[in-house]
């Protein structure tokens, strides 16, 4: 007799799971796409942005975060939970300054994309237009903070990757915001190194390479295939 | 035997579109359904737009259909916008300067009396020069939008599908694909 593997049941799709999967993991693995911004299989989980919420046996949880049970039944695909995530993408888009048409990242943001696949096409609510200068002292790396969404890739990618925690979040509220760690509280004065995974880990377009922003022309941007744009 | 029911053309939907912060890009967008204008002109006649230089939105007659392109970056374009609100049973925010206050937003956190003086190197003040608001504005910061078309500019089949929509009588719905932010 064979053992079965285990499975929990996502939208009606069975989905094995591994010892210590999370939803999100597993899910990944099996090919099914649940929306996230904050998670990486590099990195651990934060369950930062939310936008992987899901519920299990009914309950609202970060899927990024939650243990994968065997037997569990997790609903990612309902109308309610659409609203949420597009409600919680246009809070995010009027909290930053986020101006697509002139942003490098465009085409490969995977902000932009998530809010194009939830159908976003207003804001909602009223933009804030935060004022948040640029640090671009560093001589290989772009820090825009006008397009942080402070999902926290950067600071775990520089503290588990890199071995360097040039990155931590401060702040609270409103005010909250990506610090780091120089004398100066400057990019250049950091040890980030573009070579670092750190400073290509970004979802969005808030830390960028230099000398490399639109090198690859519009239509063969990673989100300008019809499959990957979704 | 019932006599025949004589067929009499729909009436001809009125649409007004208007530029207002924006660059007329969402326009040259609207003129890229290329042969399917012909198509557009049996089904809708135009009011207030660059396309007619008529100067005032539904004088005469209520439109049917609004357009919107570009944010509110002055007084002119406040006005302009609930002329339109008033007179335009549907309402649509056309692009990223409509929803979002796109490019034009970048001056939003600098001070404007500065921007004026560093531009022109004295603030104007011309009687018939409109008033810079502090901030440049998405539409729906101002007037309830009935829908949005994003992109810039929304592409062309996305102006075609919105509009077959609403001269069917459906909600729009946009395609996959047809949402983008560039």
């Amino acid at each position: 007799m064979s053992a079965v593997d285990p499975t929990f049941d996502l939208d009606g799709q069975p989905v094995p799971l591994q010892p210590g999967d999370t939803i999100l993991s597993a899910a990944a693995r099996a090919g099914l796409d649940i929306p996230h911004l904050c998670w990486s299989d590099e990195v651990s989980g934060s369950a930062s942005c939310r936008l992987c919420t899901v519920l299990a046996d009914g309950r609202p949880v970060a899927a990024c975060v939650t243990p994968a049970v065997a037997g569990q039944k997790v609903e990612c695909r309902t109308a309610s939970l659409a609203t949420q995530r597009l409600r919680l993408l246009q809070m995010l888009f009027v909290e930053g300054n986020h101006f697509c048409p002139g942003c490098e990242k465009s085409g490969n943001c995977v902000l932009q994309v998530q809010a194009e696949r939830a159908g976003m096409t207003a804001l909602h609510f009223e933009a804030l237009n935060p004022e948040r200068p640029v640090d671009a002292s560093h001589p290989d790396v772009l820090f825009e903070p006008n397009r942080c969404i402070l999902c926290q890739l950067c600071v775990r990618a520089s503290d588990e990757i890199d071995g360097k925690r040039v990155f931590a979040i401060g702040g609270h509220g409103i005010a909250t915001r990506l610090l780091i760690d120089s004398p100066s509280g400057r990019l250049g004065d950091s040890a980030l190194s573009v070579h670092d995974r750190a400073a290509h880990i970004c979802p969005v377009g808030a830390l960028l390479p230099k000398r490399v922003g639109f090198a690859v022309p519009i239509g063969r941007r990673r989100f300008d295939n019809e499959d990957t744009r979704g | 035997m019932n006599a025949p029911v004589a067929s009499t053309p729909p009436r001809k939907l009125r649409v007004a579109t208007v530029s207002l912060a924006g660059c007329f890009g969402c326009h040259m967008s609207l003129l890229d359904i290329d042969e399917r204008l012909f198509d557009l002109v049996e089904r809708v006649e135009f009011d207030r737009s660059p396309l007619t230089d008529i100067k005032t939105v539904g004088e005469h007659d209520r439109c049917d259909i609004g357009l919107v392109e570009g944010g509110l970056c002055n007084a002119e374009n406040v006005e302009v916008l609930r002329a339109f609100r008033d007179r335009c049973t549907v309402l649509v925010a056309v692009g990223a300067c409509a929803i979002t206050g796109g490019l034009p937003a970048l001056r939003n956190h600098l001070d404007v009396g500065t921007v004026l003086q560093s531009v022109y190197g004295r603030v104007p003040d011309d009687p018939e020069l409109p008033l810079p608001l502090n901030r440049v504005l998405p539409i729906h910061e101002v007037v309830h939008i009935d829908h949005a078309l994003p992109g810039c500019p929304p592409p062309a089949d996305a102006f075609w599908q919105l509009l077959q929509d609403l001269m069917a009588g459906r909600a729009p719905a946009s395609a996959p694909g047809l949402i983008r932010y560039d």
